[in-house]
């Protein structure tokens, strides 16, 4: 049984990645700037798994816990501004919504 | 047992792009459901049962149903007619089809004995590492945990309620 090489986990991870980034600057609506950066979270998880899975340690897949905890605080928080921005503004663009006041 | 991962890797890498360049939320979150699926699939292909199966709970339990919740909240109107819609696009086809591809490639390699490629790190060890060296780390996960649950129940209300029922 050949394992899979470490390389290609991190190519995938940074393909995932790039795909989430350029989500994040190119989507105007924050539900898909939200989900966009969900991806980049995911990929970045790859490469922990990835890493961990080379050097036989749980270090990495411990790492990956916490950023389920990290995403899970911030989908959270973040949709609940959406809401509160929907509410206030009447449309989630990004750009619309660039001006705040205290 | 490589070709699991390239095909889980190439599902995940076509349903990230659809989710990007889809122009309706709820399209995009059929994808994002995909996708969350296929990386499960990759951490199983790399060794890590535990988080695939963390990934399977959280990603794709809790936080799309935060996601779909939200996403029905913005857009309310003609609940009947939208759902005729959605039924007839035909929309839901390629994601379907692509947890399909997913769900062939996990019975084929549970089913030819096919144990993921690698070795396999134990829950037991990653539990160990997560509350010996890792402990300070749950703790402050705890903390970013209860002050996120405290902003979400801050934000949730809406000012002019909580004038309201100040009174």
């Amino acid at each position: 049984m050949i394992s899979v090489p470490t390389n290609h986990a991190l190519i995938l991870a940074a393909v995932i990645f790039l795909i989430g980034a350029v989500g994040v600057t190119a989507r105007r609506n924050l539900i898909f700037v939200l989900m966009s950066v969900e991806i980049m979270l995911n990929a970045t998880a790859i490469a922990f798994i990835a890493a961990a899975s080379k050097w036989h340690q749980p270090d990495g897949q411990v790492f990956v816990i916490f950023i389920l905890v990290t995403a899970s605080a911030e989908v959270a928080v973040g949709l609940t501004l959406f809401l509160r921005i929907y509410h206030g503004w009447k449309n989630l663009d990004a750009d619309e919504v660039s001006l705040m006041k205290g | 047992m490589n070709w699991y991962f390239y095909a889980s890797g190439i599902v995940a890498v076509i349903a990230a792009l659809m989710v990007v360049t889809r122009a309706n939320a709820m399209h995009a979150l059929l994808y994002l459901v995909t996708l969350f699926l296929a990386i499960a699939s990759v951490f199983w292909t790399l060794g890590a049962p535990f988080l695939a199966a963390l990934q399977i709970i959280i990603y794709a339990g809790a936080i799309m149903v935060l996601f779909v919740f939200v996403i029905m909240m913005l857009n309310i109107p003609n609940e009947a007619q939208r759902e005729r819609t959605w039924l007839r696009s035909l929309i839901w086809v390629l994601p379907a089809f692509l947890v399909l591809i997913l769900l062939i490639q996990f019975v084929v390699a549970v089913g030819t004995k096919g144990a993921p490629a690698g070795a396999v790190i134990a829950s037991k060890a990653v539990g160990r590492s997560l509350f010996t060296e890792y402990v300070i780390g749950v703790e402050l996960a705890s903390l970013l945990l209860l002050a996120a649950l405290i902003a979400a129940f801050h934000f949730g209300v809406l000012p002019e309620r909580l004038e309201t029922s100040d009174d």
